[in-house]
Protein backbone atom coordinates (compact mmCIF):
# COMPACT_ATOMS: atom_id res chain seq x y z
CA UNK A 1 0.00 0.00 0.00
CA UNK A 2 2.67 2.16 1.24
CA UNK A 3 5.43 1.77 -1.45
CA UNK A 4 2.32 1.73 -4.75
CA UNK A 5 2.22 5.25 -2.89
CA UNK A 6 5.34 6.20 -3.08
CA UNK A 7 5.88 5.14 -6.64
CA UNK A 8 2.89 7.59 -7.48
CA UNK A 9 4.25 10.43 -6.10
CA UNK A 10 7.37 9.94 -7.70
CA UNK A 11 5.94 9.86 -11.44
CA UNK A 12 3.90 12.65 -10.67
CA UNK A 13 6.73 14.69 -9.14
CA UNK A 14 8.49 13.77 -12.47
CA UNK A 15 5.74 14.69 -14.50
CA UNK A 16 5.02 17.73 -12.92
CA UNK A 17 9.17 18.78 -13.60
CA UNK A 18 9.29 17.74 -17.36
CA UNK A 19 8.20 21.19 -18.28
CA UNK A 20 10.91 22.44 -16.89
CA UNK A 21 13.63 20.77 -18.77
CA UNK A 22 12.39 21.00 -21.83
CA UNK A 23 12.70 24.08 -23.94
CA UNK A 24 11.15 23.45 -27.19
CA UNK A 25 7.26 24.38 -27.02
CA UNK A 26 6.35 21.72 -29.88
CA UNK A 27 7.80 19.34 -27.45
CA UNK A 28 5.10 20.47 -24.83
CA UNK A 29 2.52 20.60 -26.91
CA UNK A 30 2.95 16.74 -27.78
CA UNK A 31 3.27 15.98 -24.49
CA UNK A 32 -0.27 17.33 -23.85
CA UNK A 33 -1.52 14.72 -25.84
CA UNK A 34 0.54 12.00 -24.35
CA UNK A 35 -1.93 13.36 -21.56
CA UNK A 36 -4.84 12.97 -22.80
CA UNK A 37 -3.92 9.20 -24.78
CA UNK A 38 -2.53 7.96 -20.99
CA UNK A 39 -5.78 8.94 -19.60
CA UNK A 40 -7.14 6.84 -23.11
CA UNK A 41 -5.09 4.01 -22.28
CA UNK A 42 -5.44 3.56 -18.95
CA UNK A 43 -9.50 3.44 -19.55
CA UNK A 44 -8.77 0.71 -22.18
CA UNK A 45 -6.71 -1.03 -19.61
CA UNK A 46 -9.43 -1.63 -17.33
CA UNK A 47 -11.45 -3.47 -19.52
CA UNK A 48 -8.44 -5.39 -21.22
CA UNK A 49 -5.85 -5.71 -18.98
CA UNK A 50 -8.04 -6.33 -16.07
CA UNK A 51 -11.79 -7.87 -17.23
CA UNK A 52 -9.70 -9.29 -20.08
CA UNK A 53 -12.51 -7.79 -22.26
CA UNK A 54 -11.84 -5.93 -25.84
CA UNK A 55 -12.77 -3.01 -27.14
CA UNK A 56 -12.23 -1.52 -30.56
CA UNK A 57 -15.09 1.45 -30.26
CA UNK A 58 -12.79 3.60 -27.85
CA UNK A 59 -12.71 6.39 -30.41
CA UNK A 60 -15.88 6.42 -30.31
CA UNK A 61 -16.61 7.86 -26.67
CA UNK A 62 -13.24 9.51 -27.25
CA UNK A 63 -15.48 11.40 -30.19
CA UNK A 64 -18.49 11.70 -28.07
CA UNK A 65 -16.78 13.39 -24.85
CA UNK A 66 -15.62 15.50 -27.75
CA UNK A 67 -18.40 16.75 -29.91
CA UNK A 68 -20.87 17.22 -27.03
CA UNK A 69 -18.66 19.05 -25.29
CA UNK A 70 -17.82 20.85 -28.56
CA UNK A 71 -21.64 21.60 -29.43
CA UNK A 72 -22.85 22.20 -25.79
CA UNK A 73 -20.25 25.44 -25.68
CA UNK A 74 -19.82 26.25 -29.19
CA UNK A 75 -23.28 26.51 -30.10
CA UNK A 76 -25.58 26.05 -27.23
CA UNK A 77 -23.08 28.41 -25.41
CA UNK A 78 -22.79 26.16 -22.14
CA UNK A 79 -20.30 26.81 -19.43
CA UNK A 80 -17.05 24.18 -20.85
CA UNK A 81 -16.91 22.60 -17.14
CA UNK A 82 -20.76 21.95 -17.25
CA UNK A 83 -20.80 20.70 -20.88
CA UNK A 84 -17.60 18.08 -19.77
CA UNK A 85 -19.60 16.94 -16.76
CA UNK A 86 -22.75 16.63 -18.78
CA UNK A 87 -20.73 14.67 -21.60
CA UNK A 88 -19.08 12.39 -19.26
CA UNK A 89 -22.10 11.52 -18.13
CA UNK A 90 -23.99 10.74 -21.23
CA UNK A 91 -21.51 9.05 -22.33
CA UNK A 92 -21.65 6.76 -19.32
CA UNK A 93 -25.19 6.24 -20.01
CA UNK A 94 -24.52 5.42 -23.36
CA UNK A 95 -22.13 2.86 -22.50
CA UNK A 96 -23.88 1.17 -20.02
CA UNK A 97 -27.32 1.07 -22.11
CA UNK A 98 -25.01 -1.15 -25.18
CA UNK A 99 -22.96 -2.77 -22.71
CA UNK A 100 -25.30 -4.89 -21.44
CA UNK A 101 -26.59 -6.57 -24.89
CA UNK A 102 -22.44 -5.83 -26.17
CA UNK A 103 -20.54 -7.76 -23.49
CA UNK A 104 -22.51 -10.94 -23.52
CA UNK A 105 -20.10 -11.74 -26.29
CA UNK A 106 -16.99 -12.74 -26.04
CA UNK A 107 -13.77 -12.65 -27.99
CA UNK A 108 -13.89 -12.12 -31.41
CA UNK A 109 -17.59 -11.42 -31.69
CA UNK A 110 -16.96 -8.86 -28.53
CA UNK A 111 -14.38 -7.13 -31.30
CA UNK A 112 -16.70 -7.38 -33.64
CA UNK A 113 -19.25 -5.88 -32.36
CA UNK A 114 -17.47 -3.02 -30.48
CA UNK A 115 -16.04 -2.19 -33.61
CA UNK A 116 -18.86 -1.87 -35.12
CA UNK A 117 -20.67 0.91 -32.23
CA UNK A 118 -17.21 2.54 -33.39
CA UNK A 119 -17.90 2.69 -37.07
CA UNK A 120 -21.56 4.03 -36.23
CA UNK A 121 -20.37 6.77 -34.34
CA UNK A 122 -17.91 7.89 -36.39
CA UNK A 123 -20.36 7.48 -39.71
CA UNK A 124 -22.81 9.84 -37.10
CA UNK A 125 -19.82 12.27 -37.03
CA UNK A 126 -19.18 12.78 -40.55
CA UNK A 127 -22.85 12.66 -41.95
CA UNK A 128 -24.92 14.82 -39.57
CA UNK A 129 -23.33 17.87 -40.81
CA UNK A 130 -25.69 20.15 -39.26
CA UNK A 131 -25.02 19.79 -35.89
CA UNK A 132 -21.12 17.97 -36.09
CA UNK A 133 -20.23 19.90 -39.29
CA UNK A 134 -19.45 16.92 -40.82
CA UNK A 135 -15.85 15.89 -42.05
CA UNK A 136 -15.02 19.82 -42.70
CA UNK A 137 -14.87 19.79 -38.50
CA UNK A 138 -16.03 21.27 -36.06
CA UNK A 139 -14.34 24.76 -34.90
CA UNK A 140 -14.86 27.38 -32.33
CA UNK A 141 -15.33 25.02 -29.22
CA UNK A 142 -14.24 27.71 -26.29
CA UNK A 143 -10.52 26.92 -24.08
CA UNK A 144 -11.00 26.07 -20.43
CA UNK A 145 -10.61 28.36 -17.66
CA UNK A 146 -10.83 28.46 -13.87
CA UNK A 147 -11.71 32.38 -13.06
CA UNK A 148 -9.07 34.25 -13.83
CA UNK A 149 -7.14 31.59 -14.81
CA UNK A 150 -7.25 30.48 -18.72
CA UNK A 151 -5.74 27.52 -20.33
CA UNK A 152 -4.51 28.87 -23.06
CA UNK A 153 -1.00 28.46 -23.36
CA UNK A 154 1.04 24.68 -23.94
CA UNK A 155 2.63 24.78 -20.59
CA UNK A 156 -1.36 25.58 -18.89
CA UNK A 157 -2.42 23.45 -20.87
CA UNK A 158 0.09 20.82 -19.76
CA UNK A 159 -0.43 20.87 -16.03
CA UNK A 160 -4.65 20.70 -16.61
CA UNK A 161 -4.69 17.56 -18.78
CA UNK A 162 -1.20 16.06 -16.56
CA UNK A 163 -3.59 16.80 -13.42
CA UNK A 164 -6.61 14.81 -14.97
CA UNK A 165 -4.26 12.20 -16.38
CA UNK A 166 -2.56 11.72 -12.99
CA UNK A 167 -5.96 11.50 -11.00
CA UNK A 168 -7.82 8.82 -13.55
CA UNK A 169 -3.95 6.91 -12.72
CA UNK A 170 -4.33 7.06 -9.18
CA UNK A 171 -8.16 6.35 -9.10
CA UNK A 172 -7.29 3.52 -11.45
CA UNK A 173 -4.83 2.03 -9.58
CA UNK A 174 -6.63 2.17 -6.18
CA UNK A 175 -9.27 0.58 -8.10
CA UNK A 176 -7.21 -2.09 -9.29
CA UNK A 177 -6.23 -2.79 -5.58
CA UNK A 178 -9.47 -3.24 -4.58
CA UNK A 179 -12.41 -6.43 -4.26
CA UNK A 180 -13.59 -4.91 -7.72
CA UNK A 181 -9.61 -5.07 -9.10
CA UNK A 182 -9.19 -8.76 -7.92
CA UNK A 183 -13.29 -9.48 -9.16
CA UNK A 184 -12.07 -8.05 -12.68
CA UNK A 185 -8.98 -10.30 -13.04
CA UNK A 186 -10.95 -13.09 -11.22
CA UNK A 187 -13.56 -13.05 -13.88
CA UNK A 188 -10.16 -12.69 -16.57
CA UNK A 189 -8.93 -16.00 -15.63
CA UNK A 190 -12.28 -18.12 -14.69
CA UNK A 191 -15.35 -16.19 -15.22
CA UNK A 192 -17.21 -19.79 -14.17
CA UNK A 193 -14.79 -19.80 -11.25
CA UNK A 194 -15.60 -15.88 -10.14
CA UNK A 195 -19.87 -16.50 -10.69
CA UNK A 196 -19.56 -19.61 -8.47
CA UNK A 197 -17.87 -17.22 -6.18
CA UNK A 198 -21.06 -14.93 -6.22
CA UNK A 199 -19.25 -12.16 -8.61
CA UNK A 200 -22.16 -10.96 -11.13
CA UNK A 201 -19.58 -11.47 -13.79
CA UNK A 202 -22.20 -9.90 -16.23
CA UNK A 203 -23.07 -6.28 -14.28
CA UNK A 204 -19.07 -5.49 -13.27
CA UNK A 205 -18.39 -6.37 -16.85
CA UNK A 206 -20.44 -3.58 -18.13
CA UNK A 207 -19.37 -1.48 -14.92
CA UNK A 208 -15.93 -1.42 -15.77
CA UNK A 209 -16.60 -1.03 -20.07
CA UNK A 210 -18.36 1.99 -18.35
CA UNK A 211 -16.23 3.43 -16.30
CA UNK A 212 -13.80 3.37 -19.36
CA UNK A 213 -16.11 5.21 -21.64
CA UNK A 214 -16.64 7.64 -18.87
CA UNK A 215 -12.73 8.52 -18.81
CA UNK A 216 -12.54 8.06 -22.49
CA UNK A 217 -15.65 10.61 -22.92
CA UNK A 218 -13.41 12.95 -20.12
CA UNK A 219 -10.08 12.54 -22.32
CA UNK A 220 -12.32 13.72 -25.54
CA UNK A 221 -14.01 17.01 -24.08
CA UNK A 222 -10.72 17.68 -22.46
CA UNK A 223 -8.96 17.24 -26.28
CA UNK A 224 -12.33 19.44 -27.59
CA UNK A 225 -11.46 22.18 -25.35
CA UNK A 226 -7.45 22.60 -25.20
CA UNK A 227 -7.49 21.94 -29.14
CA UNK A 228 -10.84 23.82 -29.91
CA UNK A 229 -11.07 22.11 -33.47
CA UNK A 230 -12.84 18.81 -33.71
CA UNK A 231 -12.75 16.32 -36.42
CA UNK A 232 -14.23 13.09 -37.31
CA UNK A 233 -11.04 11.52 -39.10
CA UNK A 234 -9.06 11.80 -35.06
CA UNK A 235 -11.81 9.57 -33.90
CA UNK A 236 -11.65 6.59 -35.96
CA UNK A 237 -10.95 3.15 -35.93
CA UNK A 238 -7.31 3.72 -36.75
CA UNK A 239 -7.23 5.94 -33.34
CA UNK A 240 -9.33 2.88 -31.72
CA UNK A 241 -6.09 0.17 -32.95
CA UNK A 242 -3.40 2.43 -32.02
CA UNK A 243 -5.42 2.99 -28.30
CA UNK A 244 -5.34 -1.20 -28.26
CA UNK A 245 -1.29 -1.32 -29.23
CA UNK A 246 -0.82 1.60 -26.60
CA UNK A 247 -2.13 -0.29 -24.23
CA UNK A 248 -0.44 -3.85 -25.22
CA UNK A 249 3.03 -2.41 -26.07
CA UNK A 250 2.60 -0.65 -22.52
CA UNK A 251 1.86 -4.11 -20.67
CA UNK A 252 -1.78 -5.46 -20.10
CA UNK A 253 -2.60 -4.88 -16.57
CA UNK A 254 -0.33 -2.02 -15.79
CA UNK A 255 -1.84 1.20 -14.92
CA UNK A 256 2.11 3.04 -15.28
CA UNK A 257 2.53 1.02 -18.47
CA UNK A 258 -0.15 2.64 -20.36
CA UNK A 259 1.08 5.57 -19.68
CA UNK A 260 4.68 4.54 -20.98
CA UNK A 261 2.42 2.76 -24.12
CA UNK A 262 0.75 6.37 -24.79
CA UNK A 263 4.15 8.03 -24.71
CA UNK A 264 6.02 5.73 -27.11
CA UNK A 265 2.90 6.06 -29.63
CA UNK A 266 2.38 9.57 -29.61
CA UNK A 267 6.45 10.67 -29.49
CA UNK A 268 7.23 8.05 -32.05
CA UNK A 269 5.29 9.16 -34.73
CA UNK A 270 6.99 12.23 -34.32
CA UNK A 271 10.46 10.84 -34.79
CA UNK A 272 9.15 8.58 -37.63
CA UNK A 273 8.00 10.96 -39.87
CA UNK A 274 10.37 9.49 -42.45
CA UNK A 275 7.77 6.51 -42.67
CA UNK A 276 4.96 8.69 -43.90
CA UNK A 277 2.03 6.66 -44.64
CA UNK A 278 3.61 3.33 -43.42
CA UNK A 279 3.23 4.12 -39.68
CA UNK A 280 0.89 1.42 -39.61
CA UNK A 281 3.61 -1.06 -40.90
CA UNK A 282 5.56 0.33 -38.10
CA UNK A 283 2.53 -0.41 -35.65
CA UNK A 284 2.16 -3.71 -36.61
CA UNK A 285 5.59 -4.57 -36.39
CA UNK A 286 5.72 -3.32 -32.89
CA UNK A 287 2.57 -5.16 -32.06
CA UNK A 288 4.36 -8.41 -33.42
CA UNK A 289 7.61 -8.45 -31.98
CA UNK A 290 5.71 -7.16 -28.77
CA UNK A 291 3.61 -9.89 -28.19
CA UNK A 292 6.48 -12.13 -29.20
CA UNK A 293 9.17 -11.12 -27.13
CA UNK A 294 7.42 -9.44 -24.42
CA UNK A 295 4.43 -10.32 -23.76
CA UNK A 296 4.10 -8.40 -20.68
CA UNK A 297 4.64 -4.87 -22.27
CA UNK A 298 6.95 -2.68 -21.98
CA UNK A 299 6.92 -2.50 -17.93
CA UNK A 300 8.21 -6.25 -18.00
CA UNK A 301 10.74 -5.33 -20.19
CA UNK A 302 11.90 -1.97 -17.82
CA UNK A 303 11.38 -4.54 -14.64
CA UNK A 304 13.67 -7.24 -16.64
CA UNK A 305 16.14 -4.69 -17.23
CA UNK A 306 15.90 -3.28 -13.49
CA UNK A 307 17.06 -6.81 -12.04
CA UNK A 308 19.59 -7.11 -14.80
CA UNK A 309 21.10 -3.74 -13.61
CA UNK A 310 20.90 -3.88 -10.32
CA UNK A 311 22.69 -7.55 -10.07
CA UNK A 312 25.30 -5.72 -12.17
CA UNK A 313 25.54 -2.56 -9.53
CA UNK A 314 22.94 -2.55 -6.50
CA UNK A 315 21.61 1.32 -6.32
CA UNK A 316 20.59 3.22 -9.29
CA UNK A 317 17.82 2.31 -11.37
CA UNK A 318 17.30 3.22 -14.61
CA UNK A 319 14.14 5.18 -16.36
CA UNK A 320 14.19 6.43 -19.67
CA UNK A 321 11.43 6.44 -22.55
CA UNK B 1 -31.74 -29.55 2.93
CA UNK B 2 -30.74 -29.77 -0.16
CA UNK B 3 -33.88 -31.77 -2.15
CA UNK B 4 -33.75 -33.22 -5.74
CA UNK B 5 -36.91 -33.75 -7.15
CA UNK B 6 -36.63 -36.06 -10.40
CA UNK B 7 -34.53 -34.60 -12.13
CA UNK B 8 -33.87 -35.39 -16.01
CA UNK B 9 -31.64 -34.08 -18.36
CA UNK B 10 -31.34 -35.18 -22.17
CA UNK B 11 -28.23 -33.82 -24.37
CA UNK B 12 -29.71 -34.54 -27.91
CA UNK B 13 -30.59 -37.99 -28.14
CA UNK B 14 -28.64 -39.01 -24.88
CA UNK B 15 -30.29 -39.27 -21.46
CA UNK B 16 -27.46 -38.08 -19.65
CA UNK B 17 -29.61 -38.04 -16.02
CA UNK B 18 -33.39 -40.04 -15.55
CA UNK B 19 -35.88 -38.85 -13.24
CA UNK B 20 -32.99 -38.64 -10.14
CA UNK B 21 -34.23 -37.44 -7.08
CA UNK B 22 -32.45 -37.47 -3.61
CA UNK B 23 -32.03 -35.38 -0.59
CA UNK B 24 -29.23 -34.25 1.03
CA UNK B 25 -29.70 -33.48 4.94
CA UNK B 26 -28.68 -30.37 7.02
CA UNK B 27 -25.03 -31.31 8.64
CA UNK B 28 -24.66 -34.41 7.33
CA UNK B 29 -21.38 -35.46 4.37
CA UNK B 30 -24.13 -37.05 1.20
CA UNK B 31 -21.87 -39.05 -1.16
CA UNK B 32 -22.94 -39.49 -4.80
CA UNK B 33 -21.02 -41.89 -6.12
CA UNK B 34 -21.07 -44.27 -9.65
CA UNK B 35 -18.82 -45.46 -12.36
CA UNK B 36 -17.62 -43.24 -15.23
CA UNK B 37 -20.24 -41.63 -16.83
CA UNK B 38 -23.07 -42.17 -13.95
CA UNK B 39 -24.07 -38.32 -14.81
CA UNK B 40 -22.48 -37.13 -11.48
CA UNK B 41 -20.91 -34.58 -12.57
CA UNK B 42 -23.87 -33.35 -14.73
CA UNK B 43 -25.95 -33.66 -11.56
CA UNK B 44 -23.58 -31.13 -10.17
CA UNK B 45 -23.48 -29.26 -12.96
CA UNK B 46 -27.61 -28.74 -12.83
CA UNK B 47 -27.50 -28.04 -9.44
CA UNK B 48 -24.83 -25.15 -9.56
CA UNK B 49 -26.71 -23.59 -12.54
CA UNK B 50 -24.23 -24.09 -15.18
CA UNK B 51 -26.30 -26.83 -17.10
CA UNK B 52 -30.09 -26.43 -17.70
CA UNK B 53 -32.21 -29.32 -16.85
CA UNK B 54 -35.07 -31.03 -19.18
CA UNK B 55 -37.44 -31.70 -16.47
CA UNK B 56 -37.65 -31.42 -12.02
CA UNK B 57 -36.99 -29.58 -9.68
CA UNK B 58 -34.10 -28.32 -7.06
CA UNK B 59 -35.08 -26.70 -3.49
CA UNK B 60 -32.65 -25.41 -1.01
CA UNK B 61 -34.60 -25.85 2.46
CA UNK B 62 -37.87 -25.96 0.66
CA UNK B 63 -36.92 -22.90 -1.88
CA UNK B 64 -36.82 -23.57 -5.30
CA UNK B 65 -33.90 -22.88 -6.69
CA UNK B 66 -33.64 -24.86 -9.90
CA UNK B 67 -32.12 -23.09 -12.74
CA UNK B 68 -30.26 -20.27 -11.09
CA UNK B 69 -27.37 -18.63 -12.34
CA UNK B 70 -24.44 -19.51 -9.98
CA UNK B 71 -23.98 -15.99 -8.35
CA UNK B 72 -27.26 -16.12 -7.54
CA UNK B 73 -27.32 -19.22 -5.82
CA UNK B 74 -23.90 -18.47 -3.75
CA UNK B 75 -25.66 -15.72 -1.99
CA UNK B 76 -28.31 -18.27 -0.99
CA UNK B 77 -25.62 -20.05 0.46
CA UNK B 78 -24.76 -22.71 -2.26
CA UNK B 79 -21.38 -23.39 -3.44
CA UNK B 80 -19.15 -25.15 -4.92
CA UNK B 81 -15.71 -26.95 -6.30
CA UNK B 82 -14.52 -27.91 -9.74
CA UNK B 83 -13.29 -31.49 -10.64
CA UNK B 84 -10.05 -29.39 -12.47
CA UNK B 85 -9.27 -26.95 -10.24
CA UNK B 86 -10.57 -24.24 -11.10
CA UNK B 87 -8.09 -21.03 -9.68
CA UNK B 88 -7.14 -17.66 -10.45
CA UNK B 89 -3.82 -18.29 -11.67
CA UNK B 90 -2.33 -14.93 -11.74
CA UNK B 91 -3.45 -13.77 -8.09
CA UNK B 92 -1.57 -14.68 -4.95
CA UNK B 93 -3.27 -17.94 -3.13
CA UNK B 94 -4.43 -14.84 -0.44
CA UNK B 95 -6.02 -13.07 -3.26
CA UNK B 96 -7.85 -16.01 -4.41
CA UNK B 97 -9.69 -16.28 -1.24
CA UNK B 98 -10.23 -12.55 -1.01
CA UNK B 99 -12.17 -13.14 -3.93
CA UNK B 100 -14.41 -15.41 -2.32
CA UNK B 101 -14.83 -12.74 0.16
CA UNK B 102 -16.44 -10.95 -2.78
CA UNK B 103 -20.58 -11.01 -1.27
CA UNK B 104 -19.25 -10.30 2.28
CA UNK B 105 -18.23 -6.87 1.04
CA UNK B 106 -19.90 -4.03 -0.62
CA UNK B 107 -17.74 -0.94 -1.61
CA UNK B 108 -18.86 0.21 -4.72
CA UNK B 109 -16.68 1.39 -8.17
CA UNK B 110 -15.94 5.04 -6.58
CA UNK B 111 -15.30 4.09 -2.87
CA UNK B 112 -13.03 1.22 -3.94
CA UNK B 113 -11.32 4.35 -6.72
CA UNK B 114 -11.00 6.87 -3.71
CA UNK B 115 -10.02 4.79 -1.05
CA UNK B 116 -12.89 5.77 1.68
CA UNK B 117 -12.48 4.69 4.78
CA UNK B 118 -14.81 2.04 4.88
CA UNK B 119 -13.38 0.76 2.00
CA UNK B 120 -10.02 0.42 3.71
CA UNK B 121 -11.49 -0.80 6.66
CA UNK B 122 -13.56 -3.82 4.88
CA UNK B 123 -10.02 -4.34 2.52
CA UNK B 124 -8.01 -5.22 6.68
CA UNK B 125 -11.09 -7.08 7.12
CA UNK B 126 -11.50 -9.39 4.32
CA UNK B 127 -7.74 -9.75 4.38
CA UNK B 128 -7.59 -11.00 8.06
CA UNK B 129 -10.61 -13.34 7.59
CA UNK B 130 -8.74 -14.69 4.13
CA UNK B 131 -5.89 -15.84 5.93
CA UNK B 132 -8.07 -17.40 8.62
CA UNK B 133 -9.44 -19.54 6.03
CA UNK B 134 -6.17 -20.56 5.09
CA UNK B 135 -5.24 -20.97 8.43
CA UNK B 136 -7.87 -23.45 8.73
CA UNK B 137 -7.02 -25.56 5.56
CA UNK B 138 -3.50 -25.13 6.29
CA UNK B 139 -1.71 -23.55 3.73
CA UNK B 140 -1.46 -19.99 5.33
CA UNK B 141 2.48 -20.25 4.81
CA UNK B 142 2.32 -19.82 1.28
CA UNK B 143 -0.35 -16.72 1.46
CA UNK B 144 1.87 -14.55 -1.15
CA UNK B 145 2.65 -17.48 -3.83
CA UNK B 146 1.24 -17.06 -6.91
CA UNK B 147 -1.25 -19.53 -7.25
CA UNK B 148 -0.66 -21.10 -10.34
CA UNK B 149 2.47 -22.23 -8.40
CA UNK B 150 1.29 -24.26 -6.63
CA UNK B 151 1.00 -27.84 -6.68
CA UNK B 152 -2.06 -29.96 -7.62
CA UNK B 153 -2.79 -30.88 -3.94
CA UNK B 154 -2.48 -27.53 -2.48
CA UNK B 155 -4.40 -25.86 -5.14
CA UNK B 156 -7.05 -28.10 -4.03
CA UNK B 157 -6.30 -26.87 -0.37
CA UNK B 158 -6.66 -23.21 -1.45
CA UNK B 159 -9.74 -24.07 -3.82
CA UNK B 160 -11.93 -25.14 -0.89
CA UNK B 161 -10.56 -22.30 1.24
CA UNK B 162 -11.89 -19.95 -1.67
CA UNK B 163 -15.36 -21.48 -0.96
CA UNK B 164 -15.58 -21.62 3.01
CA UNK B 165 -15.12 -17.85 2.56
CA UNK B 166 -18.28 -17.22 0.39
CA UNK B 167 -19.82 -19.06 4.47
CA UNK B 168 -21.48 -21.31 2.29
CA UNK B 169 -24.80 -23.47 4.28
CA UNK B 170 -23.90 -26.33 1.96
CA UNK B 171 -20.85 -27.01 -0.21
CA UNK B 172 -20.82 -29.49 -3.35
CA UNK B 173 -17.63 -31.02 -4.06
CA UNK B 174 -16.87 -32.36 -7.12
CA UNK B 175 -14.30 -35.17 -7.08
CA UNK B 176 -12.09 -33.86 -4.89
CA UNK B 177 -9.49 -36.47 -4.30
CA UNK B 178 -9.02 -36.45 -8.12
CA UNK B 179 -5.27 -36.41 -8.47
CA UNK B 180 -4.55 -36.28 -4.44
CA UNK B 181 -2.27 -39.17 -3.60
CA UNK B 182 -3.14 -41.36 -0.56
CA UNK B 183 -1.76 -39.60 1.88
CA UNK B 184 -3.17 -35.88 0.66
CA UNK B 185 -6.54 -37.98 0.19
CA UNK B 186 -6.67 -38.82 3.91
CA UNK B 187 -6.02 -35.24 5.08
CA UNK B 188 -8.45 -33.99 2.22
CA UNK B 189 -11.15 -36.57 4.31
CA UNK B 190 -9.60 -34.58 7.89
CA UNK B 191 -10.54 -31.69 6.16
CA UNK B 192 -14.29 -32.71 5.03
CA UNK B 193 -14.93 -33.79 8.54
CA UNK B 194 -13.54 -30.59 9.89
CA UNK B 195 -15.90 -28.45 7.24
CA UNK B 196 -19.03 -30.49 8.84
CA UNK B 197 -18.21 -29.67 11.85
CA UNK B 198 -18.76 -25.68 11.63
CA UNK B 199 -22.06 -26.97 10.96
CA UNK B 200 -21.84 -26.88 6.37
CA UNK B 201 -23.36 -29.63 5.06
CA UNK B 202 -21.33 -31.08 2.08
CA UNK B 203 -22.20 -33.11 -0.69
CA UNK B 204 -19.30 -35.48 -2.07
CA UNK B 205 -19.16 -36.72 -5.91
CA UNK B 206 -16.39 -38.81 -5.54
CA UNK B 207 -14.46 -41.78 -7.48
CA UNK B 208 -12.13 -43.12 -4.42
CA UNK B 209 -14.62 -45.74 -2.66
CA UNK B 210 -12.62 -45.59 0.74
CA UNK B 211 -12.82 -41.68 0.96
CA UNK B 212 -16.43 -42.30 0.56
CA UNK B 213 -17.38 -44.92 2.67
CA UNK B 214 -15.18 -43.28 5.65
CA UNK B 215 -16.45 -39.99 5.74
CA UNK B 216 -20.22 -39.91 4.08
CA UNK B 217 -23.00 -40.43 6.18
CA UNK B 218 -25.62 -41.18 3.25
CA UNK B 219 -24.68 -42.34 -0.10
CA UNK B 220 -26.75 -42.24 -3.39
CA UNK B 221 -25.35 -44.41 -6.27
CA UNK B 222 -26.03 -43.29 -9.88
CA UNK B 223 -25.16 -45.77 -12.70
CA UNK B 224 -26.10 -45.10 -16.52
CA UNK B 225 -28.11 -41.72 -15.38
CA UNK B 226 -30.49 -43.36 -12.50
CA UNK B 227 -30.09 -43.68 -9.40
CA UNK B 228 -29.32 -47.36 -8.55
CA UNK B 229 -29.19 -47.21 -4.40
CA UNK B 230 -29.47 -44.89 -1.66
CA UNK B 231 -28.41 -45.52 1.67
CA UNK B 232 -25.72 -45.55 4.56
CA UNK B 233 -21.99 -46.49 3.91
CA UNK B 234 -23.18 -49.92 5.12
CA UNK B 235 -25.81 -50.65 3.58
CA UNK B 236 -24.50 -49.65 -0.04
CA UNK B 237 -21.41 -51.73 0.24
CA UNK B 238 -24.03 -54.80 1.24
CA UNK B 239 -26.31 -53.81 -2.02
CA UNK B 240 -26.31 -56.34 -4.17
CA UNK B 241 -27.43 -54.12 -7.49
CA UNK B 242 -24.56 -51.61 -6.18
CA UNK B 243 -21.72 -54.56 -6.24
CA UNK B 244 -23.03 -55.99 -10.23
CA UNK B 245 -22.83 -52.06 -11.48
CA UNK B 246 -19.24 -51.92 -10.32
CA UNK B 247 -18.41 -55.09 -10.70
CA UNK B 248 -20.05 -56.08 -13.72
CA UNK B 249 -23.04 -58.47 -14.12
CA UNK B 250 -22.35 -62.18 -14.55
Amino acid sequence: MRRELIKFALFAAVVLVIPATIKGGYLLNVLVFVGINTMLAVGLNLLLGFAGQISLGQAAFYGLGAYLSGILTATYGWNPWTAMAVAAIAVGILAFVIGFPILKLKGHYLAMATLGFGIIIYIVFNEYVDVTGGPSGFSGVPGLSLGDLHFDSDLKSYYLIWTMALLVMLLAVNLTQSRIGRALRAIHDSEVAARVLGVNARLLKVQVFTCSAIISGLAGSLYAHTVTFISPSTFGFHFSVELLTMVIIGGLGSIYGSCLGAALLTLLPEFLRTFQDYDIVVYGLLLIIMTMFLPGGLVQGFELLWMGMRRLRPGRAGRNA
Amino acid sequence: MLDIHGITCVFGGLTALDDVSFSARSGEITGVIGPNGAGKTTLLNIITGIYTRTAGRITLDGRDISGLPPERLTRLGLVRTFQNIELFGKMSVLENVMVGLHTRSRSGFLACACKLPHHLREERRIREQALELLEFVGIVDLAGTAAANLPFGKGRLLEIARALAVQPRIMLMDEPAAGLNSRETWQLGDLIRKIRETGVTVVLVEHDMELVMDICDAIVVLNLGKKLAEGTPRQIQENPEVIAAYLGDE
